[in-house]
């Protein structure tokens, strides 16, 4: 076989490389495509023809006072998510690199919600709240306990936020973890030479090293609060009087719940624009400040 | 010689501190997992008066683990998370890693071309796809509500990320001169692949099956969009029949998460290691 013609080289690269491709066109290519033409009908998910409306869409999304509504809220949540997650896994990995007893039980112990998918972790965390601390105020009679937060306007987000950081920490301690592992013994020493207390080393010569693992685990954590579903869904289902909606969850219940496919869509378009903006600057502002060692 | 032992008592006390901390912090993080566990041997009647008692005054039952099977119909529905499972992580796996393998191997246009739209492609989250997805499988080619469409799709999602991984592999661990050598002993490419390149790249494929299982298994969006009859349901959408529109029966529903968590936490106890390392080096790569 000649090794240098078309045929051999399509041949080649359909054999290998054929299924993958065929999927991965289907499945992702084909519709990232067809989404934005979906964002320029107006369609019901149900009647055959798909009208053209133009822009129509991008208007509607930009004057759904519930989708922005929905945003917002995104917004704070994700900021108070990310902080909260990244400084409990930082000092989650710091305790468990201390040469502890043990440590690897608890390293393999903080990690465990992260084995389980974000429904059943909901279910679990709505009956932690609306059963197990609604009982522990009344045995106490703690006021605030007695009725479940879940109930409460604010207290939905704050159980959110809650449940997020529990379940993300244990995963980006371990990104932390590796970080700490990386920062060389001798150097640690020579900051003590120099007579380094231990908190001044670590603000001084830990944490500017572990740089990169700070950039990737805030990238991980808002990537994920900024689309989070499955922990809304299952948690407070947008409950009460839909003051815990989040973006995804506007989003799927414009598109499936209201059959509003095209408006639906442009808005999942608006909220994958922003967070890719979001998260290419702040991945950005990490790489421009990283220290070599 | 005092001030050595002073100072050796001294971290000896921290340290007891410290892991009476950790301690009490890994209790507050399996605390929600215990209270399922006290509370799936209760009956109905007791998780509703006393959620945080050990047993409850109707002493301990274990009623709620068939009545809960038989109305998520678990057996099917762990049946149907198995095949789907199974099957998309390994067409993942061999899919993936014949593409890395051409990929790396040559430098055609259409390969750089696959590569580069693969990687783009991981920003994109599924919230963006889903719409397009039901509106394309569902509205016009009308495909929907089979366990292949979905082990399918679940293949077409995670690939670009395997792939990428796979071509890291491959580009640094696999020699090009044992290629040379098998094709100079009369193996074609295709034999090559799976004689020589396929069994080294292991380590990958372990890395690859763990991410993928776990995330196929614990998936709910894309798996509550293709599935919409009751008998192709995954154990994540099955746990959802226990909150319908009447009162929930909190026995029922605690046996069911458990079950729902069972085989992962089960499977953690055995594969711990590979597991944290397979998660992390993957996230490492992302």
């Amino acid at each position: 076989m000649k090794k240098n013609t078309t045929s051999y080289k399509v041949s080649q690269f359909l054999m290998f490389a054929g299924p993958a491709t065929i999927l991965f066109a289907a499945v992702v290519l084909l519709p990232f495509v067809y989404g934005l033409y979906l964002t320029f009908t107006s369609w019901d998910g149900v009647s055959k023809t798909k009208p053209f409306v133009g822009l129509e869409n991008y208007i509607k999304a930009f004057s759904d006072s519930a989708y922005w509504a929905a945003l917002g809220r995104t917004a704070v949540y994700t900021v108070i998510a990310v902080v909260l997650v990244n400084v409990v896994a930082f000092l989650l990995a710091y305790l468990v690199t201390s040469g502890i007893k043990g440590q690897n039980f608890f390293r393999a112990g903080f990690f465990i919600p992260n084995l389980i998918g974000g429904i059943v972790l909901g279910y679990v965390w709505k009956f932690v709240f609306n059963r197990a601390l609604v009982a522990l105020g009344k045995s106490l009679s703690i006021g605030a306990l007695s009725t479940s937060l879940l109930a409460t306007t604010g207290g939905a987000m704050l159980c959110l936020i809650i449940v997020s950081v529990w379940q993300y920490a244990g995963y980006m301690m371990l990104i932390y973890v590796a970080g700490f592992m990386s920062v060389s013994k001798s150097l640690m020493e020579a900051a003590e030479i120099d007579g380094c207390t231990k908190s001044q080393a670590m603000k001084n010569v830990t944490i500017p090293l572990m740089r990169s693992s700070f950039a990737q685990c805030i990238f991980l954590t808002l990537t994920r609060c900024f689309m989070v579903y499955d922990v809304n869904l299952s948690l407070t289902n947008g409950e009460p009087f839909n003051s815990s909606v989040l973006a995804a969850m506007h989003v799927y219940n414009q598109a499936f719940t209201y059959k509003n496919y095209g408006t639906g869509q442009a808005e999942a378009l608006i909220l994958f624009v922003i967070c890719a903006v979001v998260g290419v600057t702040q991945v950005y502002i990490g790489k421009k400040g990283e220290v070599e060692a | 010689m005092d001030a050595n032992a002073k100072a050796a008592r001294k971290k000896k006390v921290t340290n007891v501190i410290l892991w009476i901390v950790l301690l009490l912090l890994f209790i507050a993080f399996i605390f929600p997992f215990l209270l399922v566990l006290i509370n799936v041997f209760k009956t109905k009647a007791d998780i509703t008066m006393s959620p945080l008692a050990l047993i409850g005054s109707h002493g301990f039952t274990l009623e709620n683990f068939p009545n809960a099977m038989k109305k998520m119909n678990f057996w099917v529905a762990f049946k149907n998370s198995l095949i789907i499972t199974c099957s998309a992580t390994v067409l993942t796996i061999l899919c993936s890693a014949m593409a890395a393998f051409v990929i790396v191997r040559n430098k055609w246009k259409a390969c750089s071309l696959l590569f580069t739209g693969m990687v783009a492609s991981m920003v994109i989250p599924f919230q963006v796809l889903m719409i397009p997805l039901v509106s394309l499988y569902g509205g016009i080619f009308g495909v929907l509500n089979s366990r292949v469409t979905l082990i399918l799709m679940h293949t077409g999602f995670s690939v670009s990320m395997a792939t990428f991984m796979f071509h890291g592999a491959i580009h640094t661990n696999i020699p090009l001169e044992l290629e040379e050598a098998a094709l100079m002993d009369g193996c074609t490419r295709w034999q090559t692949f799976w004689k020589i390149v396929f069994p080294l790249l292991k380590p990958t494929v372990a890395t690859v099956a763990i991410i993928d299982a776990m995330a196929f298994w614990n998936d709910y969006l894309l798996p509550s969009l293709v599935l919409g009859r009751k008998e192709l349901y995954t154990i994540p959408i099955a746990t959802q029949v226990f909150y319908g529109t009447y009162s929930t029966d909190m026995g029922m529903v605690m046996a069911a998460l458990l079950l729902a968590m069972l085989p992962i936490l089960i499977l953690y106890l055995f594969l711990q290691r590979y597991i944290v390392e397979g998660v992390t080096s993957g996230a490492v790569k992302g």
